[in-house]
């Protein structure tokens, strides 16, 4: 399974891969903001944590539909199925590659980006934090999506809208937990439901990834 | 070591084979003949345990099986070399020195996968078998876009490497491979039009 892990991180900084592509359009969307919103710092401050956590999702859904689309044209993911790699853990995988080419570099980009909202300056680290523990589920659920759409021609979209509502929890406690940081209140709560919610799609969904490649690949 | 018994597959949800039985013993082949469209590829692909079959049973050791069809899996952005090693890693299997030459690879291991040609693509795909160390293999035009000597290079190492050391081919062909093998004509297992088909599981 590492070796597939491998292989998904070298084929994503190799020509075409697509790595880097999130974090550009993230930093983009995060400097572009505030030349829309104006330059109200109490208003940008207000904005920065869900301003940050939305241009992540939407930076993460970028990529979605590489993960399994290239696999499957190529023909890998038929020799992928009948190898001994259990599929559960060729999504485990899949979603893990996904993070560390998308979330892990947003979560590393987000705090140095914070300054251009002049984020409050406690919140720093429960952006880097609540994004370390959140951009996991999205890859992981991403995933779920694009097992779904795998196969179909422009699946993007379709992708998208699927994928999209099942970001809302982490969306709002994301968000919720860098804005209580920057209030100055307890952003734990927040920040256990968050890793509820990242644990709990980490076990369960790779079972319903595998069982959606079973049928997607007949 | 391969044993089928009244298998009926399904294409899209309709019956395109039923009934059909063979049995192939350790260190033979067979060889799946029929026109286009008979159903070769769906036969396959529920012997290699991609799709349920309706009905029937197929049997050969746990973990044996492997399937090679037109689509390669081939990654363009890595070398020779490296596709090769992943299906190896993934297969838990050692490279074999030997593989290279036997596909006639050798001059092109450190060749970006993205820039051979067609046939060179093809004897990377075919080398993949050499290398996961699978004893029953189930092959779909395995020759689609190989040169003569390429299918011979393919056939000899069929012959004298896998099927010598006892393990067993299920090709669906239009060429003649050159090697001993049984043939079974589908024909005569062609599903009824009217055959009820089977439950579409995934919308259940």
């Amino acid at each position: 399974m590492i070796a597939l892990l491998l292989r998904d991180l070298r084929l994503a900084v190799r020509a075409g891969g697509g790595f880097g592509l999130g974090l550009a359009f993230f930093l983009i969307v995060v400097v572009l903001v505030p030349f829309g919103v104006g330059p109200d710092q109490a208003l940008l401050s207000r904005v920065a944590p869900g301003i940050l956590w939305v241009a992540a999702l939407l930076a993460a859904l970028l990529s979605l539909d590489r993960i399994f689309a290239l696999d499957f044209e190529d023909g890998s993911l038929t020799l992928l199925a009948t190898s001994p790699l259990p599929l559960e853990g060729v999504a485990w995988m899949k979603a893990l590659a996904h993070w560390i080419t998308t979330g892990l570099p947003l979560t590393v980009a987000a705090p140095p980006l914070g300054f251009l909202l002049s984020l409050a300056p406690e919140a720093y680290l429960y952006v880097f934090v609540s994004l370390l523990i959140g951009t996991p589920a999205l890859s992981v659920i991403g995933t779920f999506g694009a097992a779904l759409t795998v196969g179909l021609r422009r699946g993007g979209l379709l992708l998208s809208l699927l994928v999209l509502p099942l970001y809302i929890p982490t969306l709002i406690f994301g968000a919720e937990a860098v804005r209580r940081g920057a209030d100055g209140l307890d952003p734990f709560a927040a920040l256990l439901l968050l890793g509820g919610i990242t644990a709990g799609t980490f076990v369960l969904l790779p079972i319903a990834t595998a069982a959606v490649l079973r049928i997607n690949l007949r | 070591m391969l044993n089928v018994r009244d298998v009926t597959c399904a294409r899209g949800g309709m019956p395109v084979l039923s009934g059909v039985s063979f049995a192939v013993p350790a260190g033979h082949a067979l060889i799946l003949r029929g026109p286009n469209g008979i159903g070769k590829t769906t036969l396959l692909r529920t012997l290699a345990g991609l799709q349920p079959a309706i009905s029937g049973e197929v049997t050969y050791p746990e973990d044996q099986g492997a399937y090679a069809s037109h689509a390669d899996g081939i990654k363009t952005a890595l070398t020779v070399t490296e596709n090769l090693t992943f299906w190896a890693e993934v297969h838990g299997t050692k490279l074999p020195d030997t593989i290279f030459d036997t596909f006639d690879l050798a001059d092109l291991r450190d060749r970006m996968a993205g820039t051979l040609s067609a046939g060179q693509k093809r004897r990377l795909g075919l080398a993949r078998l050499g290398v996961i160390g699978r004893k029953v293999l189930f092959l779909d035009e395995p020759t689609v876009s190989l040169d003569g000597f390429s299918v011979r290079l393919f056939a000899d190492w069929l012959q004298n490497t896998h099927l010598a050391a006892g393990g067993v081919a299920v090709i669906a062909t239009h060429v003649d491979l050159g090697i001993t093998a049984r043939v079974l004509e589908l024909e005569p297992f062609k599903a009824a039009p009217d055959a009820g088909g089977g439950p579409d599981e995934a919308f259940l």
